[in-house]
């Protein structure tokens, strides 16, 4: 019995340490290293504090965490606004049949290389793109706009990507939805709007927050969408921290501004933890 | 605050580094062996015409490594075991660097076709330290105003005043490289690439904002390239024939200036390893990209263009016009070299620069 007893507290144990040596060698041994990397000077490697007073004292490196913020939070809400209402057709008007099928072409997207989506949306929004020349050719502009090498040009990027993914997360929730909440609320005189508004949308938030924090952190910690939508005409935190390892090698300062950024993803979480369940409140 | 002297701290960084960096390498090298040549390289080096006749006639498996930026290239050899790398690519003016790590082997100049080489692009003053050569150059080039001449008035190109005029505004690409674009802002306001202090800063970020003002974009090799062989752009800062060259028979509207004010002149040079375990090798390998054919394969790698350092370099006519050989002695003439900032003045320039680009 005392050997069943062992063994019944060692193979919870058995069955974790894979996934814990994983995430100790990937992640925690990974992230000391940085963060012991980034409390080393560039040249000498002696212990300074330079790496992170760079940060809060260079208004270009703190221009770039606003902008970051800046672009992921508009981000965050336009997906979130386009995918929603996706979502609820999605779960709501699609047949059953066809929800699979309407499902796979929704996030068909997905199959495509990000790198080479992002080159296509350039292609797309160039001054002899798509839309210029759409725009330029019903007459509603004489000269082509300016849309590639823009923010406007990182958030369509971005959007595309993640009203995707937001769009998963929303409609795994109202799947979920038991259709007797929303009885109930008719039965005691709701409209469809009041409805909405009081049962559907609270009890979906968990979905939104779900995927807006995804959102949030991919899009914060995205390099490549920036880097070929944006023109350079403005950096964003991933694009300095790239700067200082691609041109200087300078690792202790890219591990700094890593760590900043790591921070702020942090706040963002225990920001929403409250909606981050995995189980329906 | 930095204390210099080695820490606990540091010294558990640098094991945890270490054992991460080794993960890494494991996995990048994927089964190369000792016999294998190993090489840190720029792209134009990993086109399979430049080293496929070398790996037949040698018998040797060339093992590649790309990197842009020497900073970059560098940290690699920093993160690996000695007598990992065999050769290296890096810009010449930053031979020196390489040399104050202990990292480099003199190189034979008997051995080395030196005599038939650009005499401006020799680089004595990078490539030479203490009376021993550490590197070879083996590829140049300019850093200049690119331009599609059927867009812009090719005589305004002749002026690096054009660059910052309304007459082209929103027509501008820039190169997102801090020195070669540095250099030519110096260049524009009168000052020559080689004296740059710290007091030339100003000036500098000054031009630099007035660029960045009529700049649609500020792109990598690929972005500027593509910027300005699809027309987003008209003009790219910083282009020269490594752009227009590759793209003249598809684009021969593409075409290059040396102003009046001058060029930045680009030079990259070969060096090989102390530490590599196969030195013969390596020897043979900067001979054969320096011999009169490896300089034509190289000039004209699928990655970019440039001009081989080789006068005897097998080029046909066809590429040599593209390349605007016979106008060389003249281009040369009027180019300077990279800025050479040393370690402080090169943070304070990059910073300039991500002050340029975070400018609106």
């Amino acid at each position: 019995m005392a050997f069943a007893g062992n063994n019944s507290r060692a193979l919870p144990w058995a069955l974790v340490t894979p996934a814990l040596a994983w995430t100790l060698l990937f992640f925690v041994l990974p992230f000391i290293a940085m963060g012991l990397s980034s409390l080393t000077a560039h040249e000498g490697g002696g212990f300074t504090l330079a790496n992170y007073s760079q940060f809060f004292t260079d208004p270009s490196y703190w221009r770039a965490m606003v902008n970051s913020l800046e672009v992921t939070a508009i981000v965050t809400v336009i997906s979130i606004l386009l995918a929603y209402p996706f979502a609820w057709i999605l779960a709501e008007q699609v047949p059953e049949r066809w929800q699979r099928l309407a499902l796979m072409l929704a996030v068909l997207p997905f199959w495509t290389s990000y790198v080479v989506r992002s080159y296509s949306w350039l292609l797309v929004l160039a001054q002899n793109g798509v839309v210029n020349r759409t725009l330029t050719g019903i007459g509603l502009i004489g000269e082509p706009l300016q849309l590639a090498n823009t923010r406007f040009a990182t958030v369509t990027g971005f959007v595309h990507f993640f009203v995707m993914l937001l769009t998963l997360t929303i409609f795994a929730n109202l799947k979920q939805l038991s259709p007797s909440y929303r009885k109930a609320a008719a039965d005691l005189g709701a409209g469809p709007v009041r409805t909405f508004l009081h049962v559907v949308l609270p009890l979906t938030l968990s979905g939104i927050m779900v995927g807006a924090f995804l959102t949030f952190v991919l899009c914060i910690g995205d390099y490549i969408t920036p880097q070929i939508l944006g023109g350079n005409n403005e950096l964003v935190m991933p694009q300095l921290v790239m700067m200082q390892i691609g041109r200087r090698g300078d690792f202790p300062l890219a591990s700094a501004l890593s760590i900043i950024l790591m921070a702020v993803v942090t706040i963002a979480y225990l920001a929403c933890a409250r909606w981050l369940k995995i189980e329906r409140a | 605050m930095t204390i210099s002297a080695r820490t606990p701290l540091s010294t558990l960084k640098s094991h945890l580094s270490a054992a991460c960096a080794a993960a890494a390498l494991l996995i990048a090298a994927g089964g190369a062996q000792a016999a294998d040549l190993n090489a840190l390289i720029w792209c134009d080096h990993s086109d399979p015409a430049l080293l496929e006749p070398f790996e037949k006639a040698n018998n040797v498996k060339v093992n590649v490594k790309e990197f842009e930026g020497t900073g970059a290239g560098l940290a690699i050899v920093e993160q690996s075991q000695p007598g990992d790398w065999d050769v290296m690519v890096i810009d010449s003016i930053d031979v020196p660097r390489g040399v104050e790590k202990g990292l480099f082997e003199p190189l034979p100049e008997d051995k080395l076709p030196f005599a038939d080489l650009f005499p401006e692009v020799k680089m004595d003053k990078s490539t030479i330290v203490d009376g021993k050569r550490y590197g070879i150059t083996e590829k140049f080039g300019y850093n200049t105003i690119g331009f599609n001449k059927t867009k812009v008035d090719p005589a305004d190109m002749q002026s690096l005043a054009s660059l910052t005029s309304d007459k082209y505004k929103g027509k501008v690409a820039i190169y997102d490289y801090y020195l070669p674009v540095i250099g030519m802002a110096a260049l524009a306001i009168g000052k020559k690439t080689a004296d740059l202090t710290e007091a030339d800063l100003p000036a500098l970020k000054t031009e630099l904002l007035k660029m960045k003002a009529n700049a649609k974009l500020v792109g990598e090799v690929t972005a500027s390239q593509t910027a300005l062989a699809t027309g987003e752009v008209d003009i790219l800062v910083g282009g020269g024939e490594w752009v227009t060259a590759g793209l003249a028979k598809e684009n021969p509207a593409l075409d290059f200036s040396i102003p009046k004010e001058g060029a930045v002149l680009w030079s990259q040079s070969l060096a090989m390893f102390k530490d590599s375990k196969n030195k013969d090798m390596a020897l043979k390998f900067i001979q054969y990209v320096l011999s009169p054919e490896g300089q034509a394969r190289l000039a004209t790698s699928s990655c970019y263009w440039g001009m081989p350092s080789n006068t005897k370099a097998a080029l046909t006519d066809e590429q040599k016009k593209i390349l605007r050989f016979e106008e060389q002695p003249g281009f040369l003439a009027r180019a300077q070299a990279y800025p050479a900032p040393n370690a402080d003045l090169d943070k304070k320039m990059q910073d300039m620069w991500t002050e340029m680009l975070q400018a609106q």
